[in-house]
């Protein structure tokens, strides 16, 4: 789905998004609530500038008091490689956008990515893996890394890393094997109004980080849930 | 450079062991319980039975202490399902407990063959961190292993309240061999081991603010640098992101136009910026304090 048939079935009496070199911020109102929306168009990668831009725009948000949702909408690359980026410290400006958004989630914002497109390594980490539910349409190719390059740092022919592929979610790129590790709450379907959607995502409770165990019942993540259970059980009886 | 209580050459459980006080550790599902990767068969490759990873609490000066570990020599100590999982444990434990936590990181970031699983992770870990942290919970972290702090383990590190650096800590989000590969040689040449260190490594960052205090190599100086930074405070809140976008806008705006980490030590009013690299701690603390930018608290 387009950007623009997205907003459009999203907010149908209409919003206030703009996209500025490709990033989004903006609001609408959907059934009289209002909801700010951030975000990366275009596949584009996410440099030091961009995350401090989002970052800044969470909050603007914040400070104003309200509870009104964030909705993160997602169509990026990897994050921006590059020497200059790394000489001014990416890291901290992308950990601070994802603290931004935490942060929001903690104070009361519902913040629901929204996986659009493509998305990738720090980039991913930094907007859609911060929200505090992350749901998808069909056709976003979230990656950690290509295969081709996965091939290049593993050393294994790229037909043996499909067939391996076949048989276990866990590494390969895509959305259907995102979602089995529980990355992903749940995809939308394209054909029904997303405002409709969204609001019955709002009525939904949300408690803590339910990742690990969506990952179990998916099968994508046998162990994780029951690891960090298992460390928080024994560090409260030392 | 490198002394006999290298922290550099020191493995996770010699580092544990040296910082902590002596004979105080206590590990939570230790290698006796082999929770192995369930992923790394597929590969054919060996697994390790603490997966790169010890977790567990001690105490320092007396004060309880959680800490986490990772062992940079077992697959370049990158973050898998297990492996994540026990440091997303101990932080959620950190947050119920109130206890503050050491993460002694040595990492390439996300292990390519359980990439899904390692990316989820990460997500996970700076979720119980910053809840943690919003809870009042100081997370420290500490830099200067052989496999550095890379890709989603650098973005862990911009969560902690506070780091602690050497000269060989390097922190990055893209490593210098993925940015040649992606980028070309023109824009990063990865066996130029004086580029890499000056861009990436601990001097440099201590320098523009990104990490709080500086070690000389040596496990007791890490161990002297935790107690000083320990004594702070560790609060995340609406002030302190308030205050670190500040930081961040004026640190662009003020470096945006450098070239090189020289450009950038020059700005600053270093003597001899090009004689940083090679000075050790003493000379490098003596000739650049009250010039380094500083957090002070906001991160």
């Amino acid at each position: 789905m387009e950007l623009a048939d997205i907003l459009a079935s999203l907010f149908p009496g209409g919003h206030e998004v703009a996209v500025t070199g490709n990033l989004i911020s903006g609001s609408g109102i959907i059934n009289a609530i209002k909801v700010h929306v951030i975000g990366i168009a275009g596949q584009s990668p996410l440099g030091c500038e961009g995350a401090l831009i989002l970052a800044g725009h969470v909050l603007e948000i914040t400070r104003k008091g309200s509870a009104a949702p964030i909705l993160v909408l997602i169509d990026s690359s990897s994050q921006r490689m590059s020497r200059r980026d790394e000489l001014l410290g990416l890291s901290e400006c992308l950990a601070h956008l994802a603290k931004t958004l935490l942060l929001a989630g903690a104070q009361g914002h519902r913040t629901i990515g929204l996986l659009y497109g493509g998305s990738a390594a720090g980039a991913f980490i930094a907007t859609a893996l911060a929200t505090g539910t992350l749901v998808a349409l069909p056709g976003a190719h979230p990656a950690v890394m290509d295969l081709p390059s996965m091939a290049r740092v593993t050393k294994l022919p790229i037909e043996v890393l499909k067939a391996k592929a076949e048989k276990t979610p866990v590494f390969a790129p895509g959305l259907e094997n995102l979602a089995q590790t529980g990355a992903i709450h749940a995809v939308w379907n394209p054909d029904q109004s997303l405002a409709e959607q969204f609001l019955a995502l709002l009525a939904e409770q949300t408690g803590g980080d339910a990742r690990d165990r969506l990952g179990e019942g998916r099968g994508g993540r046998p162990k994780a849930a029951s690891i960090a259970q298992r460390v928080e059980k024994e560090a409260s009886h030392a | 450079m490198t002394s006999e209580n290298s922290w550099y050459e020191a493995g996770a459980r010699q580092r544990v062991a040296a910082l902590l006080d002596p004979g105080s550790f206590a590990e939570f599902i230790g290698p006796e319980q082999r929770e192995i990767s369930p992923h790394l068969a597929i590969f054919d490759l060996p697994e390790q039975f603490d997966d790169g990873i010890i977790v567990g609490h001690g105490t320092l000066e007396g004060r309880r202490i959680l800490v986490a570990a990772q062992e940079g020599r077992f697959m370049g100590g990158a973050f898998g399902e297990v492996h994540g999982a026990k440091l997303t444990g101990l932080l959620r434990a950190a947050r119920t407990l109130g206890e503050p936590v050491l993460i002694l990181f040595d990492t390439g970031g996300v292990r390519l063959q359980e990439a899904n699983a390692g990316e989820l992770a990460i997500a996970e870990i700076m979720r119980a961190l910053v809840e943690a942290r919003m809870a009042g919970v100081q997370v420290v972290g500490l830099i200067g292993g052989r496999a550095g702090c890379y890709g989603g383990g650098s973005l862990i590190a911009g969560c902690c309240s506070a780091l602690i650096v050497s000269e060989q800590g390097r922190i990055s989000v893209s490593g210098p061999e993925v940015i040649e590969t992606n980028k070309g040689i023109e824009e990063f040449d990865s066996r130029d081991r004086a580029l890499v260190w000056r861009t990436m490594g601990g001097k440099h960052r201590y320098l523009i603010g990104g990490a709080d205090a500086f070690a000389d190599d040596d496990v007791l100086a890490f161990r002297e640098a935790a107690l000083i930074v320990l004594a702070g405070n560790g609060r995340l809140d609406a002030d302190v992101l308030e205050a670190e976008q500040q930081r961040l806008e004026h640190r662009l705006h003020r470096f945006g136009k450098a070239h090189d980490a020289i450009d950038i030590w020059t700005d600053i009013g270093v003597s001899e910026p090009t004689e940083i690299p090679g000075l050790a701690t003493d000379e490098f603390l003596r000739r650049t304090t009250n010039k380094r930018e500083t957090a002070n608290g906001a991160r």
